[in-house]
């Protein structure tokens, strides 16, 4: 069998898995959000918060409740890092210096994982699960209820309320991401990935001396990180570190994570808002571009234009043999479509125009199908803006679900957009004209320039991979970044919530035949269409700077 | 005012104990419990997935090892034992720089492009290393003969694995510096591919550690 | 363009009325109601402004007047291309000898005048009519009442509530009622038709508009309306722009073109850094270049020229839309409530059929019927008289002999002949049958109940299957109109007239239309259920609403609203003030009471209730043509960064030049190219901003299939051709 053949097979394979999940998870996770009754281990929890899980909130308090579990989240694992030294189970590692700290908790609480430093000598133990991990969890979570509010922004009629924040939290983390983090994990565990609370171990060598690695919680760790959509490697090399990903199947197994929660909650929206097609005309959108950009990386890689390729014959620098160049595309392209971010071969290594299409695939806004509830979210937004445009063409007062999108909402629409590209515009165009900056460039050329591109992009997009080379562990690189992914992560949670709160109040116009069909493939056409272009649009000049320019010296 | 304050600090408490609940639930229950379901199950693999040769444990069989001869006077690469099968480059492996009592392997990559000369050079060395090294008396490598894989450096640096073409060229000069026929060699590399996962997951290949403890007791027989 | 504007569509429409429509005035005194309806079946979409390429010369001097960047600064975009204007002019003061800045200076200043050329033939076409409007308001010298007496005072003077006298060849000085009298007035300074209306006191006919003129009799007039705020004052205001608010959708699409403008703003301000470390430095001239080619300049300019010309097409029809909102709104309606007189119906009852009873022959009821009718003025009596006529050739009155018989020739008899001494019978409230006493025949038509009184009282007898046949006809929808005659024989029921309402022409055609575009149509009628089904079921309308009270319409609209549907409904009587004003498009008739016109949102000069429906298109196009062109202009970038990119940067980066797939001749001419194609494409999509995109009833999702073609698509590829054929032309200049 062909490499190319075994690729596409895979891509195949992923997709009936997916298919085959999107129901029953799908259709969970819609029981979970609605459901009014409260487990007794819910109870518990809510107790130890201290909050009332049946008050509904409205959307500023929504809010609020994400902003300040946000916050505490941020300082708590900033301080945990900073007393690292002090903490038991910490291997000895030491405390982490402040910017490298305040960068790392910013990209763990803001579901981006961004990491500047070696996970393998960095954190202990106690960081790792207590705090890393952690994050992990409720990161996602907050992702996840953010959509489910917009979500019944959409289903709710005149009123304000979009549910309970604390309620969605603790259900997304006990009914939906430990369950299937804990299969997940045993699943890794079982193809070899490893799970201890060992120390730094050394083994022998095969012609004598020896090795040391670490050990590690790697597959609990691994598998909420692909489920969560985080991305942040127990070790320096993520999931190309065979302790994380052992083989093939693993590796579209954690592909699979990566993209079941995202792909299903669109099944989510759908039962929620009481029209399946609604649902699945934006996994239809979500699909394509991600189909299509799989098969893309996948032409490119395979065909791996570029000197350094051409002369080895193929596309494998900083790819693994057990995944080869199928294996590797469709996991650079699920995870930069995600804002997950985990990478199982090191992107800056691929072809000028492979690098060009993770980096497009974050610049799309992460929603195809994007992170845990942001990818739905961002794809909502996307919908309301190509509603708003194309509900113009069929002569109405552009309408999405029934929810007029008026003055207000494609104001909130409108700012929603802005803020990514002017983070990822704005930083990178400062970091290349200070003098610093430039020096942490690995590679010459177009390629140090999409370096930096690369890496404000992953930012502000909350992806989190990065073209590695990039020496990112300097005061520049971990204050602007963190700025960017905090900025990048809740800036657009506020016109998400406030939107919601302003369709929740909405009195939704019955459908007509006059009505804009957003169940229909025309609308999954445009919607696609709206995506590209408008993301295309605005990144065209920077990325005509770098990875076109690379890819297309060759 | 003071009102907004006591309320955003009553908020920051709230968010302040679900955080430390559910560190509890998922920072320490659930990492634990996974920990014990995989140590009674799948204890070695739990562990590292370790291979033991003559009642030594040498090595991981998922963590891509040198081969190497031991580094002479003044040298500051060790050259490659010729003995044995080579693995993958690994030039984007690291040393620890922040608790150096460990001498701990920092897995990573090269990070280098497509275009950049240093690449291009890393390539072009190793291709003519791999061409010099493997071409024997009755066996002339040709250049076009050389896989990807032997000439790049993988992702983690670790790649346990060769391509069975880079295993394939190898064997000529594996089983003339053991004294074995060339197809006896050939025949140990078959034993150790490891197809596709299901004969479609990731990609077909030979595990280096495998395959040279194998050649190991292969040679001690022989 | 002038006055010309409405007269030369009247005429138009009274050319085509002659024609094609099939359809009869429902207020005989404005005929001119058809003028959009006939055009309609002509065009089978919603007609467009007419634009004559003269009237951006004209307009070129409100353009300048326009760059006043205090007016600019309205639209984010086109201000944003000020501002690069006057950025490239100066830069190219700094260096005089750069041909390329001062090119590329002068074409960005053409595509702001261009914009604000858009917007001025958009409003000069309402100036032209506002001129008329003033004409028509001159100041009048109104003859106030005070107690007996009169005294003469100023129009500006007079206040709500004073009472005015006005006789033949007198301005009506200010919007009112009459309150006494009767007079024919000619209204042509407002509604552009030159047949003059009656107006008088009491009913629905009694609103008289300020600078209409009265042409015969007295009329005293109540005034409605303090002085400048009268109909002609709005009416003048609102085809000029003046009282122009921007509309709910046209800011929300401001807002979305101005977070595109700033992305875009942000793609070029960041790019010079990252060209410098590519080892290419970008001047100013090219930067705003870049910016300009990539904002969304194409609908920047010609959003509130699209906004003026849709109110503009509504005044065009005679509609007097009192806010854009609502012509907005119109588009949005996915109710309309229809009145079945007149809209639905011809105005009146027509007899259908003559049904004997058992023992009588058709044509001697018909020749009954005609008879009893040949004095009834009122069109149900007329009715009778040609059906009797076409159905059976009856003209058993020949003392007069025409060779072509007509109307009047039926009618001549009465006068003369033997029928001369005929003793007419009319119709009253009391007895409810009018009839005919001739040569010793007594004939009665009229109500069931009366006529069977009457010939019980006559001593005859009524057939037994003449309650059947009234029963079926009832039942029908029909209104049946028992005939009864006593003579020689005694006094006997012969037979029954089924009248009927005639659905207009064309209305199941229109009806099945707005289904197509997803709205649902309610007939209102004061019928009883079963003849309002009859008739809704042949008029093919979604719904009715029967026996309906001005209660009833505004229960219905306030249920049809609280199902989350925008109502649309005509009206004229005062009583249908509130549920005009609860509609949230309310059409006024001209014709109708000033609490009417003030209720509702829109006033149609002609009165013709089925122009609702144009007023929906209307409304629809409006926002179509947004769309259409937001989505060309936006699709027109893909072209322009095709051109721009590789210009800028093959230098530096070979390979870029791969992306010059359109093989411009160099960097300068593409740069210029894409420039200019940005400019022209303005002036070329005026008229079409003007005239409003094409609209024909279909779903949305056909709608969308095809606007999405030729809009999205024709806005990807045009933009190639273009640039490529101006950079042939620009190859073409010597020394460039």
């Amino acid at each position: 069998m062909s490499p190319v053949l075994a690729g596409v097979l895979q891509l195949l394979a992923l997709i009936v898995a997916l298919g085959l999940a999107y129901r029953p998870l799908g259709d969970h996770m819609a029981r979970v959000y609605s459901s009014d009754r409260h487990l007794r281990v819910e109870k518990w929890i809510y107790k130890g918060i201290g909050a009332d899980p049946d008050t509904q909130m409205r959307w500023p308090a929504y809010l609020r409740g994400v902003l300040a579990f946000s916050a505490v989240g941020v300082l708590f694992l900033y301080l945990l890092q900073r007393l690292q030294g002090s903490l038991p189970g910490s291997l000895g590692f030491r405390s982490i210096d402040p910017d490298q700290a305040f960068n790392t908790a910013a990209s763990f609480v803001a579901n981006t994982n961004w990491q500047s430093y070696y996970g393998e000598q960095a954190m202990g133990h106690v960081v790792q699960t207590a705090g890393l991990a952690v994050q992990n969890f409720v990161s996602a979570a907050v992702g996840i209820a953010v959509a489910v509010a917009l979500v019944r922004g959409f289903a709710r009629s005149r009123t304000g309320e979009l549910g309970n924040f604390w309620s969605d939290l603790v259900r997304g983390v006990i009914r939906v991401l430990i369950p299937i983090s804990v299969l997940g994990a045993l699943v890794l565990v079982a193809c070899g990935a490893i799970q201890n609370f060992a120390g730094i171990h050394e083994v022998g060598q095969f012609l004598g001396g020896s090795q040391q690695w670490n050990g590690g919680a790697v597959a609990s760790q691994e598998a909420i990180k692909e489920l969560g959509t985080n991305g942040g490697g127990y070790f320096n090399a993520n999931s190309a570190h065979p302790f994380e990903n052992p083989d093939g199947f693993t590796n579209l197994f954690e592909v699979f994570l990566i993209l079941v929660i995202p792909f299903a909650l669109t099944r989510t929206f759908g039962r929620m808002v009481g029209s399946l097609k609604q649902g699945y005309a934006i996994l239809a959108t979500m699909a394509a571009i991600w189909i299509g950009f799989t098969a893309l990386m996948m032409w490119t890689e395979f065909h791996h234009g570029g000197p350094a390729f051409d002369l080895a014959g193929g596309a494998m620098e900083g790819k693994e043999n057990r995944f080869g160049v199928g294996g590797s595309s469709i996991f650079a392209v699920a995870t930069t479509l995600t804002s997950t971010g985990a990478v199982d071969s090191f992107h800056s290594s691929f072809t000028g125009f492979g690098g060009g299409i993770t980096m497009l695939g974050m610049q799309l806004g992460e929603i195809a199908p994007g992170g845990t509830g942001s990818g739905l979210y961002g794809m909502l937004i996307m919908a309301i803006i190509a509603v708003f445009i194309a509900g113009l063409m069929v002569g109405r007062t552009p309408e999405y679900l029934g929810k007029k999108i008026g003055t207000r909402e494609i104001k909130f629409a409108a700012c929603y957009i802005l803020v990514t590209p002017a983070l990822v515009l704005v930083f990178t165009a400062v970091a290349m004209a200070l003098p610093t900056p430039r020096h942490s460039m690995l590679n010459p050329g177009a390629h140090g320039f999409s370096e930096i591109l690369y890496a404000y992009t992953s930012g502000a997009n909350n992806n989190g991979s990065a073209f590695a080379g990039l020496s990112s562990d300097t005061d520049w690189f971990n204050t602007t970044i963190g700025l960017a992914m905090l900025l990048g992560r809740f800036l657009p949670m506020v016109f998400v919530l406030a939107l919601a709160g302003s369709l929740a109040e909405q009195q939704p116009v019955p459908a007509t035949a006059g009505t804009l069909r957003t169940e229909k493939p025309l609308f999954t056409g445009l919607l696609v269409g709206t995506v590209l272009i408008v993301a295309g649009l605005t990144y065209f000049p920077a990325l005509a700077l770098g990875p076109l320019a690379e890819g297309l010296a060759s | 005012m003071n009102n907004s304050v006591t309320n955003t600090g009553r908020l920051l408490w709230a968010g302040l104990r679900a955080l430390l609940v559910l560190t509890l639930a998922c920072g320490v229950i659930y990492p634990l419990a996974v920990t014990g379901v995989a140590q009674a199950l799948f204890h070695d693999k739990a562990n590292g997935s370790e291979i033991r040769s003559e009642g030594k444990v040498v090595g991981s069989s998922l963590i891509g090892q040198r081969y190497d001869l031991p580094l002479k006077k003044g040298q500051e690469t060790a050259e490659p034992d010729l003995k044995w099968f080579q693995p993958r480059p690994s030039n984007g492996l690291g040393e620890n720089t922040v608790n150096t009592r460990y001498k701990l392997i920092l897995s990573g990559a090269t990070n280098l492009s497509g275009d950049n000369k240093d690449l291009i050079g890393q390539v072009r060395a190793a291709q003519q290393a791999v061409i010099k090294d493997n071409t024997t008396a009755t066996y002339e490598v040709d250049k076009a003969d050389v896989p990807a894989d032997a000439v790049t450096s993988s992702g983690s640096g670790l790649d346990p694995d060769i391509s069975p073409a880079y295993a394939e060229l190898q064997v000529h000069r594996v089983a003339e510096r053991n004294h074995l026929p060339v197809n006896e060699v050939r025949q140990l590399v078959k034993a150790h591919t490891d197809g596709r996962v299901l004969g479609f997951m990731g990609e077909p290949r030979v595990n280096v550690l495998e395959l040279n403890v194998a050649l190991r007791d292969l040679a001690a027989k022989g | 363009m002038t006055t010309g504007t409405r007269k030369h569509d009247s005429k138009r429409s009274q050319d085509a009325m002659s024609t094609a429509t099939p359809t009869q005035a429902p207020h005989s005194d404005l005929p001119s109601g058809h003028t959009a309806h006939a055009a309609h079946a002509e065009e089978g979409r919603v007609g467009a402004g007419l634009f004559d390429p003269k009237q951006l010369l004209r307009s070129l001097p409100d353009a300048c007047r326009k760059l006043d960047p205090r007016v600019m600064v309205k639209s984010p975009v086109m201000f944003v291309v000020l501002v690069g204007s006057v950025l490239t002019t100066v830069f190219s003061f700094k260096d005089p000898s750069d041909w390329f800045g001062w090119t590329i200076s002068a074409w960005l200043w053409l595509t702001v005048i261009f914009a604000n050329l858009a917007e001025a033939v958009a409003e000069g076409r309402g100036k032209a009519q506002a001129d008329s409007l003033r004409k028509a308001k001159t100041d009048t010298v109104a003859r106030r009442l005070t107690g007996s007496s009169e005294e003469h005072v100023p129009g500006t003077e007079l206040r709500v509530d004073d009472l005015v006298v006005c006789e033949a060849g007198d301005i009506v000085p200010g919007d009112g009622d009459v309150v006494e009298g009767v007079a024919s007035v000619d209204e042509s300074a407002i509604t552009g038709e030159s047949a003059p209306v009656i107006r008088e006191s009491g009913g629905d006919r009694s609103a008289v508009t300020g600078g209409t003129k009265v042409l015969s009799d007295r009329v005293v007039i109540k005034i409605t309306t303090k002085p400048g705020e009268t109909f002609i004052d709005r009416m003048i205001n609102l085809v000029e722009g003046a009282a122009r608010q921007k509309t709910p959708n046209e800011i929300a699409l401001n807002i979305l073109l101005a977070s595109l403008t700033i992305v875009f703003l942000l793609a070029v301000v960041t790019l010079p850094p990252f060209a410098d470390y590519a080892g290419r430095h970008l001047s100013m001239v090219v930067l705003v270049a870049l910016l300009v080619c990539l904002i969304p300049t194409t609908i920047g300019a010609l959003l509130s020229a699209i906004g003026i010309a849709g109110m503009d097409r509504l005044v065009q029809r005679n509609v007097l839309a009192m806010s854009g909102r609502a012509v907005e709104a119109a588009g949005d309606v996915s109710t309309l409530l229809l009145d079945k007189t007149g809209t639905i119906t011809l105005g009146n009852r027509q007899a259908a059929e003559f049904v004997p009873v058992n023992g009588t022959t058709e044509a001697e009821l018909a020749d009954a019927a005609q008879l009893s009718s040949l004095a009834d003025e009122t069109p149900e009596g007329r009715s009778i008289v040609i059906l009797a006529k076409e159905k059976y050739g009856l003209r058993e009155i020949p003392p007069v002999a025409h060779h072509h018989p007509s109307e009047e020739a039926l009618r001549a008899p009465i006068s003369s002949g033997e029928l001369a001494a005929a003793e007419w019978i009319a119709f009253t409230a009391q007895t409810r049958m009018s009839g005919v006493d001739v040569d010793g025949r007594r004939i009665r038509k009229g109500a069931a109940g009366s006529v069977i009184a009457w010939v019980r009282e006559e001593g005859g007898t009524v057939a037994r299957d003449a309650d059947g046949i009234t029963h079926r006809i009832s039942e029908a929808g029909g209104t049946p109109l028992l005939v009864a005659v006593k003579d020689g024989k005694g006094a006997r029921v012969l037979g029954v007239i089924h009248l009927k309402d005639v659905v207009k022409h064309g209305m199941r055609e229109r009806f099945d239309e707005l289904r197509r575009m997803g709205i649902k149509t309610v007939m209102i009628t004061g019928d009883n259920p079963l003849t309002a089904k009859a008739i809704a079921d042949e008029a093919g309308v979604d719904d009715f609403l029967a026996e309906a009270t001005p209660e009833d319409k505004m229960a219905l609209i306030k249920r049809e609203q609280a199902g989350g549907k925008l109502v649309a409904m005509t009206g004229d009587g005062t009583n249908d003030a509130p549920a005009l004003a609860q509609a949230d498009v309310g059409v006024a008739m001209n014709t109708g009471t000033s609490a009417a016109k003030e209720a509702g949102n829109m006033v149609d000069l002609d009165s013709n209730p089925t122009k609702l429906i144009e007023i929906v298109e209307i409304g629809k196009q409006l926002l179509i043509t947004r769309g259409a062109l937001t989505t060309f202009s936006i699709a027109n970038d893909v072209a322009k960064y095709f051109a721009i990119i590789p210009a800028l940067f093959a230098a530096v980066y070979p390979g870029l030049d791969k992306l010059n797939i359109m093989q411009l001749s160099s960097p300068d001419s593409a740069i210029l190219s894409a420039v200019i194609f940005n400019a022209l494409i303005i002036v070329a999509l005026v008229p079409l901003a003007l005239k409003g995109v094409r609209y024909r009833p279909m779903s949305a999702d056909r709608m969308l299939r095809r606007n999405l073609a030729v809009y999205g698509l024709g806005g990807l590829v045009a933009p190639f051709v273009g640039i490529k054929i101006i950079d042939v032309l620009i190859s073409l200049v010597p020394g460039l």
